[in-house]
């Protein structure tokens, strides 16, 4: 393999019922930088059926060139269809870096692609870079997020990556953007899809997305079962959205859409309030990026505290109360 | 029906706690636990061997401590245990991982292969479909609930950000499973006895047909180029006040912040 064969970096334009996810745009950013770095191209490889202007939205966010395959059999994600389309791409273009959102679907698609074509794959990336010798420097949480480790791929290309939805910055849309949209025909062999998809059901619980709030009241296991409606009621004051803890989820008073960490969401908001939330190392991996962080609890050498911004030493069955009335008072 | 589950030995991340001098971690004392989420997977196994009879075989590649999942596997009811072990797989990333546990269940009969969807010391959920990519078997990630119809068809409860789907696909196929979505039983009190005398097959380099230049660390295209511990972020404001004070101070970060 000889490395100069390989350039571009592409992103995965990960589409759910037609609509390219944020985490996509997100990538797009991010592969800009690397790209403008590398001298080289960003190309979005959107897959789907009649996909509409998401081409155009692709190259607003920051793609040079949109790969665009349209075909039936991936109107929705099943892995064999995609993977198939996605090594042809690879095969045929030899891309340098490629990228995905390490949701569902990418953290799906991202591993049976680097198994095929034998490359390596780096999960969950909280920072790419490119290193002198324009390698691609893959940063990630290990051990729990008790550590970093950057990972390099010298080897073999494509370098693949992961990144979670929220991680990377999303630039706002630039509609005067210039680009091109070339569209690609795959050969399918059908005979490997296999699964049958008999059903796919939307759970309304499941439709906020606390990533996308500004502001977050975060709920942990000293708030209490009976706390949390305090906790809606002082979200509902100033707009924001409620989000959790783990031991809240498991517990059952919230959903897990609603946890922040490790196995929950990534979450960046402009402001987090961490209320009766210990700090646990998983948690801090779901939030420790927000803008600013106020964290009440009662115990002062809670781990929260190493992250707050603001913090204050009392009980929240009192603070936030108090808190509520003052403003919906003012 | 012949059921291979792949499981793997993790520290209890959630045990690990950061030396704050010295900015290392202090592995010391954790103890070492089946994975979450394999554990799972194993227990989806169980409930088919329950209903249908199936033969399960667990398998795990680690040192040679590692037999003590698959003694714990013994006590939950599996049939067979094998321990994937040598130098040779040693220092593996997840590409070498998978083509290592793929040679071993070459050597194996199988309906189903159920893999943890990921493990917590890394969280990559990658090995699992890196293993059906290498057996050319179909996937299904993420499965909560894990159903067969006796014949040859498994239906799979899948679940994702917006909810889940229903899907099927047909034996030989392998599903990653999610710990969230079934309660593992306990080993038996019989089951606990008899473990320790039942055998745990080790297999080695030589038990596996692989090009050694494909697995391990050598043939791992992922390498760790530095580790280091997480930043501290700059101390904030920390007051500890009466309630009444905490509102105001509060309240005069969220006017500066012009949240209200
Ligand atoms: C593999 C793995 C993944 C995980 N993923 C996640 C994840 O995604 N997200 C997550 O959150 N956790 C996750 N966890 C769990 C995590 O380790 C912690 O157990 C969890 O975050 C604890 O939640 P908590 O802070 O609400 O509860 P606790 O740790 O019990 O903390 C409660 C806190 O409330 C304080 N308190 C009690 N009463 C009051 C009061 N009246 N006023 C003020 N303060 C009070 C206490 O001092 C304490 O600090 C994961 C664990 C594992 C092993």
């Amino acid at each position: 393999m000889d490395k100069n064969d390989y350039k571009d970096v592409y992103v995965f334009a990960e589409q759910r019922d037609g609509k390219v996810q944020n985490v996509a745009f997100e990538l797009l950013g991010k592969a800009r930088e690397l790209a403008d770095k590398l001298g080289e191209k960003v190309v979005a490889v959107l897959l789907g059926h009649n996909l509409g202007d998401a081409a155009q939205q692709c190259i607003a966010h920051g793609a040079d060139v949109v790969l665009n395959v349209d075909a039936p059999e991936l109107e929705h994600y099943t892995t064999e269809p995609y993977a198939q389309a996605i090594h042809q791409i690879i095969r045929e273009r030899k891309p340098s870096i490629v990228l995905f959102g390490a949701t569902t679907i990418g953290r799906d698609l991202g591993p049976r692609l680097s198994a095929r074509v034998g490359t390596g794959l780096t999960a969950d990336c909280t920072a790419l870079e490119i290193s002198d010798d324009r390698d691609l420097l893959m940063t990630r949480p290990a051990f729990g997020g008790n550590l970093m480790a950057t990972i390099v791929c010298k080897e073999h290309r494509p370098q693949m990556s992961t990144v979670r939805p929220g991680v990377m910055r999303m630039s706002p849309a630039d509609e005067s953007r210039k680009g091109e949209v070339e569209n690609v025909k795959i050969d399918f062999n059908p005979a490997k899809f296999r699964v049958r998809v008999k059903e796919r059901v939307k759970e309304t619980k499941n439709l906020v997305d606390i990533t996308e709030a500004k502001v977050l009241v975060s709920g942990g296991r000293g708030v209490g079962s009976a706390g949390f409606d305090k906790l809606r009621d002082l979200a509902g004051t100033i707009g924001a959205e409620v989000s959790a803890s783990r031991a809240m989820v498991d517990a059952g008073y919230i959903e897990h859409a609603r946890q922040v960490g490790q196995t929950g969401k990534t979450v960046r908001p402009d402001l987090y309030f961490a209320l009766g939330i210990s700090g646990a190392i998983q948690h801090l991996a779901g939030m420790e990026e927000s803008d600013f962080i106020i964290a009440v609890n009662k115990d002062k050498f809670a781990p929260i505290f190493s992250v707050a911004d603001l913090g204050i030493v009392g009980d929240v069955n009192k603070i936030v109360p108090l808190l509520a009335a003052r403003l919906k008072r003012d | 029906m012949n059921i291979v589950v792949c499981i793997k030995q993790v520290p209890d991340t959630t045990e690990i706690k950061l030396d704050p001098v010295k900015g290392t971690l202090i592995r010391d004392g954790v103890p070492s636990i089946m994975n979450p989420d394999d554990k799972g997977g194993l227990e989806f196994a169980l409930r088919l061997k329950d209903k249908y009879g199936a033969n399960v075989t667990v398998i795990t590649m680690g040192p040679p401590q590692a037999e003590e999942i698959l003694r714990e596997a013994y006590a939950m009811g599996v049939d067979r245990a094998i321990l994937l072990s040598d130098r040779k797989f040693g220092g593996a990333d997840t590409l070498a991982t998978s083509r290592t546990i793929a040679a071993a269940l070459r050597k194996l009969d199988y309906d189903l292969v159920i893999t943890g969807r990921q493990a917590i010391d890394g969280d990559t959920a990658q090995v699992g479909p890196q293993i059906a990519e290498h057996l050319d078997l179909p996937q299904v990630t993420y499965a909560e609930s894990l159903e067969f119809d006796g014949d040859k068809t498994f239906t799979v409860k899948k679940a994702d950000e917006d909810g889940y789907q229903v899907i099927e696909v047909d034996a030989p196929a392998l599903v990653t499973a999610l710990a969230s979505g079934v309660k593992p039983r306990y080993m038996s009190v019989r089951g606990i006895v008899e473990a320790y005398d039942r055998p745990v097959e080790v297999w080695n380099f030589d038990s596996v047909e692989v090009d050694p230049a494909t697995i391990g660390l050598n043939g791992s295209p992922t390498r760790v180029a530095k580790s280091f511990a997480k930043g501290m972020k700059a101390p904030g404001q920390l007051y500890e006040v009466e309630p009444e004070e905490a509102v105001e101070i509060i309240l005069a970060k969220l006017r500066e912040k012009f949240i209200i």
